[in-house]
């Protein structure tokens, strides 16, 4: 049955990637093939935890060995503006003994006891490598469970061995379809409610934008899943349109939800000003197709044209700063195009940008932006290559993330972290002044001239 | 003296148990021109990496075999054979640890099997060394796991003297709970006697922050392959951390070197132990520094007694990190109000507390509030929750502490690490004098007592 599933996932049509591919190519998935000794990345079961555990009221039970929990509670910046519950880790801990015996029943016991001690709206369980492998039956504990204890318990059946941390979160989407949407009927939807698909509210950058979907009247239905409460999430069938942030996460999750709750969707991006502007500009457009006052879409201009000269104001005095630096965008390439036009606008150079995850579409704008320049675009770099871009001055900076820091900061060069640990958030208008300010925060550090002159006794 | 308590709940929440894999991979890292590879699914390695990453705030060189849906069912020997000529090919790495997971354990792969018939057919590993450890997530910690790879690094690689001539050295084998700076530390004290030393594994070589010349994708140092040969030419072989028994007991197995086993390198008492033995075995006094070192910290426990006197202490764990920390507290006067832990290590129960509990930081929350508070928890990171919620200052001790500078530089063995630890936390004691708890009608002296 699983592998039915991951099969449906990998062929998704509403892939525009996967609409390129041949036959072949689209059932190995789109995460990069796992190369034993040369691989990097998550399991698939690290993926449905990135994509589920911003949801923050419910237990996420993990049944497994320790090291699938115990190495990584606690570990994702993701925010909350309520409950803490999704801080903490709970694990069943498989050892020797339930090995042998089976975890079926301790996996029960610790519903069980959570639900008792915690009173959660919902529990999430995590299906483990080791737990499939001796034939625990998650969803049927799941189903009895929910039966028994009269709260949702949820099967998110994601073991890491079927394959990367991309069909991870499709898995987790899946599940969310499947088990969470649709449960709970809200009393008050209304014209122009939306959901925002693989969005996790790292360092608290969902408030970058809800306050510009606030100040047009629209109201987020639910976030899927960053900063999310449990009934949020199974009311999102009532939502008007679908935004997808991340599209190669949750588009399947996307795709469903149209199919079967008739909800358009619209990819798109927060990061960069032109991209925030699109979208918001695409959500008024389809919440109007659906019903919404057509003046939204006045509306939406206006406050697009106010935030973007307030946006192009605030960067105006960091081009002096910046002029002429040489970055490498060292990213999965989602919509990198959109930064690179904002770190050209304050007179940054960006000398290399990856396109590992890009759609044809984002590869030939990013392309376009860079001046046809096919030799700044790269699948992936390798560290020593990227190091020695470094040594030698070819690139001044560099914003990744936090795997590749080291090969900047041992190189004694500028880096910002813009992956899911980074500590700022770089959503919407606001986000790309605060990208910005750190940029030019870091280049112009006073640390840079003392850490690369030579010790006394190294100088010519 | 305490009561163990496991209570092997059916859910651990919070845990406190990192994985015996992890462990291992981290002993790897003391290794020089090394690369590990974990034997299960890529999820293994990015959370280990993850968290040393995040630990020691240094690139880590860490590898898969990348286990999938197939091989996990037929078997995971051509995963390892391409992962290990992979890592030859790109790395050239002097040693490669291979260390299985739950996933390969739960299948019953025969991994040391499956390499020695690897190596047969593939010339272009005979240059490298691969040490397989067999490591499983469902048995044993952290210490486990470090302690399972020592021994294995030993029984593969280390060779008795054979008629070599003894060196002026001794061998050191530290224990997970040391760090770089307490390694480094304790090399110099050893270096202090005229003793040359062979530290197994030597994360001060490797993980103390430095910053290398060229890029490398190998670990930046630690211990040789040539020095791991030499070892059956020393005197003595000190282990410290009761999980080093079974690799001090292998070294001197295959050599025939002894061994001193220390159960902790902090604390007046254990450090005049160490040094009476480097003594012993230098055939010199111990040196005039060390001597005054040991005056600096009777200075210091003079001075900073008074802040730990009738204080409470929470502290969580691997078994040799709650030791260690809870003898320097009842050293002081202070009083362990809850100690949590990951095994049920018997020595464990001569610690001056009422219980200590194989659990997780819920536990430790459910101990404090028992106790009616306490002044301070020493634990790592993931304590933090817990310590923000009940105002309880948080010393971060351990694996893994993530959210301050300097993890790998902190300093508690030795004369002058002791007088370290006793200033870093009288400080804290200080400037929250009195007892957190006052207001609380809760008697916890009584408990706390032991």
């Amino acid at each position: 049955m699983l592998k039915h599933k991951v099969q449906e996932l990998m062929n998704e049509p509403g892939c525009s990637i996967n609409q390129s591919k041949s036959d072949k190519d689209r059932k190995k998935g789109c995460g990069k093939s796992l190369v034993p000794g040369a691989a990097a990345g998550g399991c698939a079961f690290d993926g449905a935890k990135i994509a589920l555990q911003p949801i923050t009221d419910v237990v996420h039970l993990v049944h497994g060995p320790i090291a699938c929990e115990g190495n990584s509670w606690d570990g994702r910046n993701s925010w909350s503006t309520g409950s803490d519950l999704y801080r903490r880790g709970f694990t069943t801990d498989l050892g020797n003994l339930d090995i042998v015996n089976g975890g079926e029943k301790k996996l029960y016991r610790a519903i069980k006891r959570a639900i008792a001690r915690h009173q959660p709206p919902a529990v999430f369980v995590y299906q483990t490598c080791v737990g499939a492998l001796i034939g625990d039956d998650v969803d049927a504990v799941c189903r009895a469970a929910t039966q028994r204890l009269g709260v949702p318990v949820i099967p998110i059946n994601a073991p890491g061995f079927v394959g990367s941390k991309n069909l991870g979160n499709r898995l987790a989407g899946d599940a969310l379809f499947e088990h969470v949407m649709g449960t709970e009927e809200p009393g008050d939807s209304g014209p122009t409610d939306i959901n925002i698909l693989g969005e996790y509210n790292v360092a608290g950058e969902l408030d970058q934008f809800r306050p510009l979907l606030a100040r047009l009247g629209i109201r987020l239905r639910a976030s899927i899943t960053g900063d999310a409460r449990y009934r949020d999430v199974a009311a999102a069938h009532t939502a008007r349109v679908n935004m997808v942030l991340c599209s190669q996460a949750l588009i399947t999750l996307a795709r469903k939800m149209k199919e079967t709750w008739g909800i358009p969707y619209y990819e798109g991006s927060f990061y960069g000003i032109s991209d925030t502007s699109e979208a918001l500009r695409n959500i008024a457009r389809l919440l109007v197709e659906r019903g919404a006052d057509p003046a939204l879409t006045g509306r939406a201009e206006a406050l697009i044209a106010e935030e973007e000269a307030k946006a192009w104001a605030r960067l105006e005095p960091y081009k002096a700063r910046l002029a002429g630096k040489k970055v490498l965008l060292y990213t999965g390439g989602v919509k990198s195009w959109s930064v690179i036009q904002a770190l050209q606008e304050v007179g940054m150079e960006v000398v290399g940008s990856s396109v590992r995850k890009a759609t044809e579409t984002d590869r030939e704008k990013a392309l376009e932006r860079l001046g046809g320049d096919e030799g700044k675009l790269a699948d992936a770099i390798t560290p020593r290559d990227m190091y020695a871009m470094f040594k030698e001055g070819r690139a001044d900076m560099m914003l990744s993330g936090g795997r590749s820091q080291f090969v900047a900061l041992k190189a004694r060069t500028p880096w910002i972290d813009i992956n899911q640990e980074r500590h700022h958030g770089f959503a919407a208008y606001d986000g790309m002044v605060a990208l910005v300010r750190e940029i030019d925060q870091s280049i112009n550090s006073p640390i840079w001239a003392r850490v690369r002159a030579p010790a006394p006794w190294d100088e010519e | 003296m305490a009561l163990i308590v496991d209570h092997n709940k059916a859910l651990s929440t919070s845990p406190l148990k990192i994985s015996a894999p992890l462990g291992a991979s981290l002993a790897f890292m003391g290794m020089k021109g090394c690369l590990p590879m974990f034997h299960g699914s890529q999820g293994c390695t990015a959370f280990a990496l993850v968290m040393m990453v995040r630990h020691f705030r240094e690139a880590i060189p860490l590898q898969t075999t990348a286990m999938n849906e197939i091989s996990t069912i037929l078997g995971g020997m051509d995963q390892v054979e391409q992962g290990l000529l992979n890592i030859a090919r790109r790395a050239k790495p002097e040693i490669i640890g291979l260390i299985s997971t739950a996933l390969t354990e739960t299948r019953g792969e025969d991994m040391a099997g499956d390499v020695r018939a690897i190596r047969a057919r593939n010339k272009e590993l005979d240059d490298i060394a691969v040490v397989d450890v067999s490591a499983p997530d469902f048995s044993g910690s952290l210490e486990t796991g470090w302690g399972k790879a020592v021994t294995a690094i030993i029984r593969q690689l280390a060779v008795p003297a054979q008629g070599r001539a003894p060196l002026n050295r001794v061998n050191l084998l530290p224990g997970c709970h040391l760090t770089p700076g307490d390694v480094e530390a304790l090399k110099d004290i050893i270096a202090g006697f005229g003793l040359e030393a062979v530290v197994l594994p030597d994360l001060s070589d490797s993980l103390d922050g430095h910053v290398p010349d060229a890029y490398t994708p190998t670990t930046l140092g630690g211990t040789s392959l040539a020095d791991i040969r030499e070892m059956g030419r020393a005197k003595l072989t000190i282990a410290i951390g009761e999980h080093m028994r079974i690799a001090a007991k292998t070294l001197k197995d295959i050599t025939g070197v002894p061994f001193l086993l220390l159960d902790r390198a902090t604390g007046l008492e254990a450090v005049d132990r160490l040094m009476v033995s480097l003594s012993t075995v230098a055939g010199v006094p111990v040196p005039a520094r060390q001597r005054r070192a040991r005056s600096q910290l009777v200075d210091a426990m003079l001075d900073g007694h008074f802040y730990f006197g009738g204080r409470s202490l929470a502290i969580a764990g691997e078994p040799a990190l709650v030791w260690t920390m809870g003898k320097l507290a009842a050293d002081m006067g202070a009083t362990i109000a809850a100690a949590v832990t990951t095994q049920a290590l018997p020595a464990l129960g001569e610690l001056p507390a009422e219980r200590v509990i194989v659990g997780d930081f819920e536990d430790l929350e459910d101990q404090i509030l028992e106790a009616g508070g306490c002044d301070l928890i020493i634990a790592n990171s993931n304590a933090r929750q817990v310590a923000s919620r009940h105002g309880i200052p948080l010393f971060r001790a351990g694996f893994p502490v993530f959210d301050r500078l300097g993890a790998a530089h902190l300093v508690g063995v030795g004369y002058g690490g002791t007088r370290n630890l006793i200033t870093q936390l009288g400080n804290i004691l200080m400037e929250r004098p009195g007892h957190a708890h006052l207001e609380h009608p809760h008697d916890h002296s009584a408990a706390a007592a032991g």
